[in-house]
């Protein structure tokens, strides 16, 4: 990364009479487009650029420049798991041998792939003490929808159909209420206790014939772990529902404590957060989908098995919940997954939870007189601070009381990521921090003292942090601008100078 | 206990232990339960080296056969061009988060920025999401953007044309999302317009979803049908393959409301089925509608341009169960993958690249009637992909095929008989031939 803003846009590059591409000459002079009819053809000129290969490869290349990745430096945004992404993942996922398998080709042709698919949902199923896993769910989210479908359906299946709630804590992910509202489920939020667990007794009255499940993460979004885990379990067992497992914070979790035997029944995994796949900027991630015995039926189709005879093959079942994917997801994502799981093995797997937790209390321990810390004790792989402690900040109500978001962005002028912040919702001013296992004490030393050395310039010259970034590629930006002027495409930035 | 990705020497975490206050690294975990942990080994494979590695991903190439590929139906043998990959690898792209912190990723705003506006140009539209995770869910998001725009109204009508694979998802979204999902008759291989005009009068319908090209190929004639959705309150939703944009007549022209689709067929590689990239596009009256992540442009302190997440408050992380959906992902490198391949191809490669496939496809078309051995399903305009029916033993041929290295397409769901082909611009005159060797060889 350099801190030169680069900021053009291809459509700004093009000359008209370039190519930036070689194709066969046409073999088929029998046939052409203008054979279909006028009415079916488009008649609008399109935007599409003409560029040589050499500019594209530049200009590309330059916005990289202006990108930060975990390849640049240390990436501590909680609940997010950015762990290095190791690099014979990307040269497993760019064999032809995997790369140019059609999805529909018969099964006899790609029994490498689906023994991939097979192994990895085995290898997900023994971490997670779980039955059988759908690796088809593109996403966190979209494994958390396809769980809630999971449950739903079993609900169904045994004809209670009065089941349209699901228990949520309240510091929850967005996506865990929202995920329940596109599955057709009432919301019943459940409150914390001051020390950030979930509140018992809170639960009890919320509980009824008409609870489908709870949906909890473990540890929790504080980074704790919810040692009455066990006793909520049963109570959700004993009305009837099921329990969800978010596995947003699994890393911490690996080999020492499984969902399955912390008494959840449906979990899905984010292979991007827990087992190393690439976050790309966004995506594309992969969220499998595990249940305990006695639903698997219920898991989306396409379904991959192995016969008796050791081949694999894709079936479709009648009790599935029906389908939330094409084909069998993202594929792509899966394979790397696999790699990392291979790499790592048994010995290694609950190593790297170990050394989470151990990077994430230290960098706690070490901060803890310059920042809030409003839960004390020891977390699991993230923790959250509400801010920098008031002798730092200032009064509340000065304007120049130095803020989180400030914080965060004066960590960028250091050269480190900021963390997740302002979330949870719980604190006015939450940092969340999640170091992850594969940073060493060097890195985490070089971020306490960056995050000391704020605090003392909060104390000193609150300016400095009010107008922080300074040595990023572009300056704090202006949010309400960008909803005001609603500028969605380069036509529209076109028209706006006009 | 040294380990690659484990930089932690023995001597560092006992000084960490010791600063934390614990004396060893199970004592982190001392307050779990000691019946809730494993007392025992994970029971999976040993930790492989990097060498051993390799050759266990040898061994599984080994067991895949990658084909002369004639098939498609939701995915596309396209030609890839090689800057693509190099590009994305580029670890300042792959290893980033969503762009949460702007002024550090200004790479991945400016790319998704163009993203959306190649995707609201092709199809027509205003303007695109940062994107979907494939083109089926997309359309099942579409449907919900239909129920949410129209308050009250829960069915939504669908064309059976749809790709069957592609209509599971939607109807498993409309589920569980309480939507009725109604299926509009077939005539002559298209969408019947009397049944929708019929239909769509109930007035209680609050979205029209269509398929362009359908699941057999076919170019469906869709005039009227935006006019006939929006007289009677309806939002109309076509799913068009995106590389069929450039060249047939868009969503914009059609007067849809929704664009979507997969935009694998713009260069992604086939991937066993994914990662693949949905998208979404729709008018500016719809977007406090629209799921899923969205960048805008706008200024830093200093005047200069630059591009950032906006309209947030629609999404999950603000709104929680009152969100448009659950949607965090943007397709993130895949967005990438498609602004790189429109920015080589432009204009012109997009006719050339179309040009190829309808020219390759019709010759295919013309060869395999030549043979005797098949016969037309549907007499209607076709762009690369279309329909016949096999007059003999439809598996027993494609078998026959796959054993010679080709994948002749793939039988259409719900048939014994019917055969879906596709050609793109990588398939050859000499590979075309070939093929229809061996199925008139196979016919003897």
């Amino acid at each position: 990364m350099n801190n030169t803003y680069y900021g053009k846009l291809i459509f700004e590059l093009s000359t008209p009479g370039r190519v930036g591409y070689s194709l066969p000459r046409n073999q088929f002079p029998e046939h052409s487009l203008s054979e279909l009819p006028e009415n079916l053809r488009r008649s609008q000129k399109t935007i599409l650029p003409e560029t040589d290969e050499l500019t594209v490869v530049r200009h590309y290349t330059n916005m990289s420049n202006n990108n930060f990745g975990v390849d640049t430096g240390f990436y501590p945004l909680g609940s997010c798991t950015m762990k290095y992404n190791p690099k014979i993942n990307e040269e497993a996922a760019s064999m032809p041998a995997f790369t140019a398998l059609h999805p529909l080709q018969p099964a006899e042709t790609v029994q490498g792939a689906l023994e991939v698919y097979y192994n990895v949902q085995t290898i997900l199923s023994e971490i997670a003490g779980l039955s059988e896993f759908t690796l088809n769910p593109f996403a966190g989210a979209h494994g958390e929808l396809t769980g809630l479908m999971v449950i739903r359906s079993y609900h169904a299946a045994r004809g209670d159909l009065k089941r349209t709630k699901i228990i949520v804590p309240d510091s929850a992910h967005g996506t865990n209420p929202a995920s329940a509202a596109v599955c057709g489920l009432q919301i019943v939020q459940v409150k914390s206790t001051p020390d950030g667990t979930v509140d018992v007794e809170d639960l009890k009255p919320l509980l009824g014939d008409d609870i489908a499940g709870m949906m909890m993460t473990n540890p929790n979004t504080l980074g704790i772990f919810e040692k009455k885990i066990p006793a909520i379990a049963e109570l959700v067992h004993g009305c009837g529902g099921l329990m969800y497992y978010d596995g947003a914070n699994l890393n911490p979790m690996l080999g020492v404590c499984r969902p399955g035997d912390m008494g959840f029944d449906v979990m899905h995994i984010n292979l991007h957060k827990t087992f190393s796949t690439p976050h790309g900027g966004g995506g594309p991630g992969s969220g499998p989908v595990g249940v305990r015995k006695g639903l698997e039926a219920y898991l989306p189709n396409p379904q991959v098995e192995r016969r008796s005879d050791g081949t694999f093959a894709l079936r479709d079942g009648a009790e599935a919940l029906g389908s939330v994917s094409a084909f069998l997801g993202n594929y792509g994502i899966v394979l790397r997954a696999y790699v990392y799981l291979l790499t790592l093995g048994k010995e290694n797997i609950p190593m790297a939870g170990k050394l989470s937790v151990l990077n994430a209390n230290y960098i706690k321990e070490s901060l803890k007189e310059y920042y809030k810390l409003p839960i004390e004790g020891v977390c699991k792989h993230e923790f959250v601070f509400d801010g920098l402690k008031d002798e730092y900040a200032g009064e509340h109500d000065d304007p120049m009381h130095v803020t989180t978001l400030d914080v965060a962005k004066r960590l960028l002028d250091y050269g480190f990521h900021a963390p997740t912040i302002y979330f949870p919702l719980l604190f006015h001013e939450a940092m969340m921090i999640e170091p992850t296992e594969t940073e060493s004490k060097e890195t985490l030393d070089e971020f306490i003292d960056v995050m000391k050395r704020i605090a003392l310039e909060a104390g000193k010259d609150k300016a400095l942090l009010k107008n922080a970034p300074h040595h990023t590629p572009v300056r704090r930006l202006d949010d309400v601008r960008a909803v005001k002027d609603a500028n969605f495409t380069y036509k529209d930035l076109c028209h706006a100078e006009c | 206990m040294s380990y690659k990705y484990h930089p932690h020497t023995p001597d560092e975490v006992s000084r960490m232990l010791d600063l934390i206050g614990v004396s060893s690294l199970d004592e982190l975990y001392s307050e779990i339960p000691e019946e809730l942990k494993l007392h025992r080994e994970l029971n999976i494979p040993s930790a492989m080296s990097e060498v051993e590695v390799r050759q266990e991903l040898q061994r599984l190439s080994d067991c895949n056969r990658p084909l002369v590929c004639f098939a498609g139906a939701g995915a596309y043998d396209h030609y890839t061009p090689s800057v693509i990959p190099y590009i994305a690898s580029r670890s300042e792209f792959l290893t980033s988060y969503t762009p949460y912190q702007a002024e550090i990723s200004q790479g991945t705003l400016q790319y998704i920025f163009e993203y959306q506006t190649l995707m609201a140009d092709l199809t027509g539209m205003d303007i695109s999401n940062a994107s979907m995770y494939d083109g089926a869910t997309a359309t099942a998001e579409a449907m919900m953007m239909c129920v949410a725009a129209a308050k009250k109204r829960r069915k939504v009508l669908v064309a059976s044309t749809f790709a069957p694979n592609v209509l599971r998802v939607v109807e498993t979204y409309a589920k569980f999302h309480g939507v009725e999902l109604v299926k509009l008759a077939v005539k002559e291989g298209v969408t019947d317009r009397s049944d929708l005009e019929s239909r769509l009068a109930a007035g209680d319908v609050a979205g029209v979803i269509v398929a362009q090209p359908n699941y057999y190929g076919v170019v469906e004639d869709f005039t009227g049908f935006a006019d006939l959705c929006h007289a009677n309150k309806a939002l109309f939703v076509m799913n068009t393959r995106a590389s069929a944009l450039p060249v047939l007549k868009s969503p914009g022209e059609w007067g849809a409301d929704i664009a979507c689709g997969d935009a694998q067929s713009l260069g992604l590689p086939l991937n066993y089925g994914g990662p693949y990239i949905g998208y979404l596009c729709t008018t500016k009256a719809l977007v406090r509608k629209m799921p899923g992540r969205l960048v805008g442009a706008t200024v830093d302190a200093d005047g200069k341009r630059c591009f950032v997440l906006t309209m947030q408050a629609r999404e999950q992380h603000i709104r929680r169960e009152k969100a448009t959906s659950n949607i965090c992902t943007a397709q993130g490198v895949m967005c990438l993958y498609v602004a790189a391949y429109l920015s080589l191809m432009g204009p012109k490669g997009m006719q050339e690249v179309c040009g190829l496939s309808y020219g390759g496809a019709h010759y295919l078309h013309d060869r395999l009637l030549a043979t005797g051995q098949f016969e037309e399903v549907c007499p209607a305009p076709f762009f690369d992909e279309f329909a016949l029916r096999y007059k003999g033993d439809a598996d027993a041929l494609l078998r026959a095929c796959a054993q010679q290295g080709y994948l002749a397409g793939v039988k259409a769901e719900g048939t014994t008989d019917v055969l879906l082909f596709a050609v793109t611009e990588k398939r050859s005159r000499e590979e075309i031939e070939t093929l229809t060797e061996i199925i008139k060889e196979f016919g003897n």
